[in-house]
């Protein structure tokens, strides 16, 4: 099936929405076929392209019409359908391996005595650098991000778990917050979106 | 006769594009005077020159077509978005002049209405409107002519930051968005009310709480949006990286921009940082936002760590989303690294 829309004199979001509009009206796969009077309507038709999986080209007809064509294959089109979030969660229960998060969120472990806590965070992040089935991710945050940054005890553990293929991600709000921007030594920055999908998306948290 | 304003593409989203603009100003011949603090080679917010020893005057003009249908409304927006400028220079309100282009036809109570709102923000900020110009067009666009001054060594600048400023920005971010969505319909009441809020807000009473504070580099967030104006910023000498979960945003705002409540002008920012910036893990509707031409947006302000928090505490008691956004570093590969 294939639709038009005339979008001509439109402004963004206008060209966009109606897309997308026509795209989920296909009933299967399809063509969407829009036209536009500027580039960078084009532009944004692409980004949406981007999102949903379709197939995007584009010519220019005549000055100041676009035609854009958006190839919407039947996987696409049941995406659409669906909405995202369901997407996502079959995506989730479907993985076959069960995923481990390690949490640090302390430069210290448990309460009590902090020079204490201390030399058991370090034996713990060892410890876990020893065990069979090690962690698909270990997150660092607040406290916790003091270890993966220079003049850490724990460095060379983590490190290891990294050339493991252990994934290790420390909040860049954290290292904002303590001044730690450029002293990251192991792993990569992340934002919360991440921690929290990270989170979320575990069979298994470990947190000290 | 009902009165509210058509909306098509308005506030700083009309916007001509960064790129085009850099391209034409770029062929410009440039003359040379002292007293010409601040001129358009380093994309400031205003011109600045000096009067005397102890005295400059800021110039800067901003008007735009309506993003909100509401015409008081509109005006006050138009009114605090203009006056914005001389406060992202650190300056004060004197004088401002009118800008207004206006059909014939249409009803002249609207016209009163814009102007009304304009003339309330300008006694907010302690100015006088002084006159004006007005033209016969085809669409609505209102905006204001401002002066202002400023002591020469209390000015200031877009550039200055150096490696571990910490990076605040005063107002939510999500404008563009928010007036798109309300557009075809799909905005909550909430976003939009919030939207207003933060638009019709001076940017006197951050302007006012940072100059008691060692800021290296300081501008006000407009329709070149977070990145493109943080590009100015680092020019070519620092970097910078920035948090985006810690983005002050319309509540709601990433969520219109996931179901592609954006604009044109947001992809015009996104072609003109172009690969001067480094997504890590950033969410589609989330960089849309970073892209996000804001309208009267708030100021962005580069200072000491040790200072950010205490500058924080106070500005948030303007009682709009604000927060730390990031920091400068030593110039790296990419200008900005988002993550």
């Amino acid at each position: 099936m294939k639709k038009t829309v005339d979008a001509l004199g439109k402004v963004c979001p206008v060209p966009v929405i109606k897309a997308e509009q026509a795209a989920k009206e296909l009933g299967g796969a399809g063509e969407v076929e829009v036209f536009v009077d500027n580039k960078t309507a084009v532009e944004n038709l692409k980004k949406l392209a981007a999102q949903k999986g379709f197939e995007a080209s584009s010519e220019n007809m005549a000055t100041g019409i676009y035609r854009v064509s958006l190839a919407v294959s039947e996987e696409a089109y049941q995406k659409l359908q669906q909405g995202e979030e369901e997407v996502a969660a079959c995506e989730v229960a479907g993985a076959g391996e069960k995923k481990t998060v390690v949490v640090i969120s302390s430069d210290r472990m448990g309460e009590g005595n902090d020079e204490l806590g201390k030399v058991l965070i370090k034996g713990f992040i060892f410890a876990i650098s020893e065990q069979e089935k090690l962690p698909d991710t270990m997150l660092f945050y607040n406290g916790g991000a003091k270890l993966t940054c220079n003049g850490s005890d724990s460095l060379e553990d983590i490190r290891s778990l990294e050339a493991a293929g252990v994934n290790v991600m420390t909040c860049g709000t954290c290292l904002n917050h303590y001044g730690l921007t450029e002293e990251l030594a192991v792993g990569t920055v992340t934002n919360m979106y991440v921690i929290a999908e990270t989170m979320t998306g575990a069979d298994l948290i470990v947190k000290p | 006769m009902e009165e509210k304003l058509f909306c098509k593409t308005g506030g700083c989203g009309a916007k001509l594009g960064p790129k085009k603009l850099s391209k034409v100003l770029s062929l410009l011949d440039k003359k040379n005077d002292p007293n010409l603090l601040v001129g358009f080679d380093h994309s400031d917010d205003a011109a600045v020159y000096r009067v005397a020893d102890d005295l400059a005057i800021v110039h800067t003009l901003d008007f735009f077509p309506p993003m909100v249908e509401d015409p008081y409304t509109f005006g006050q927006i138009a009114a605090a978005n203009a006056l914005s400028d001389i406060y992202a220079m650190g300056g004060d309100v004197t004088t401002a002049l009118n800008i207004v282009c206006f059909p014939d036809e249409m009803d002249l109570n609207i016209l009163g209405k814009i102007m009304m709102g304009g003339n309330d923000k300008v006694i907010e900020a302690g100015g006088v409107i002084a006159g004006g110009h007005s033209i016969n067009d085809t669409d609505v666009k209102y905006g204001l002519s401002v002066t202002g001054r400023v002591h020469p060594d209390k000015l200031l600048r877009n550039n200055g930051a150096i490696p571990g400023d910490t990076l605040i920005l005063t107002k939510p971010l999500g404008i563009g968005i928010v007036t798109s969505a309300k557009r075809v319909g799909q905005v909550s009441d909430e976003a939009f009310d919030m939207a207003v809020k933060s638009m019709t807000t001076l940017n006197k009473y951050a302007s006012e709480i940072i100059r008691k504070y060692d800021v290296h580099a300081c501008t006000d967030v407009t329709g070149f949006s977070l990145l493109g104006h943080l590009m100015e910023m680092v020019g070519g000498e620092v970097s910078a990286n920035i948090i985006s979960a810690d983005v002050p945003r319309i509540r709601g705002a990433v969520r219109y921009a996931e179901n592609f409540m954006i604009t044109a002008a947001g992809q015009r920012n996104r072609n003109f940082v172009d690969d001067n910036v480094e997504f890590h893990g950033v969410p589609f509707g989330m960089e849309e936002l970073l892209f996000d031409p804001q309208t009267s947006g708030g100021l962005l302000i580069a200072l000491p760590r040790e200072e950010a928090y205490s500058a924080l505490e106070e500005i948030k008691k303007i009682g709009l989303p604000c927060g730390i956004v990031g920091s400068i570093t030593e110039r790296k590969e990419k200008a900005i690294d988002v993550f």
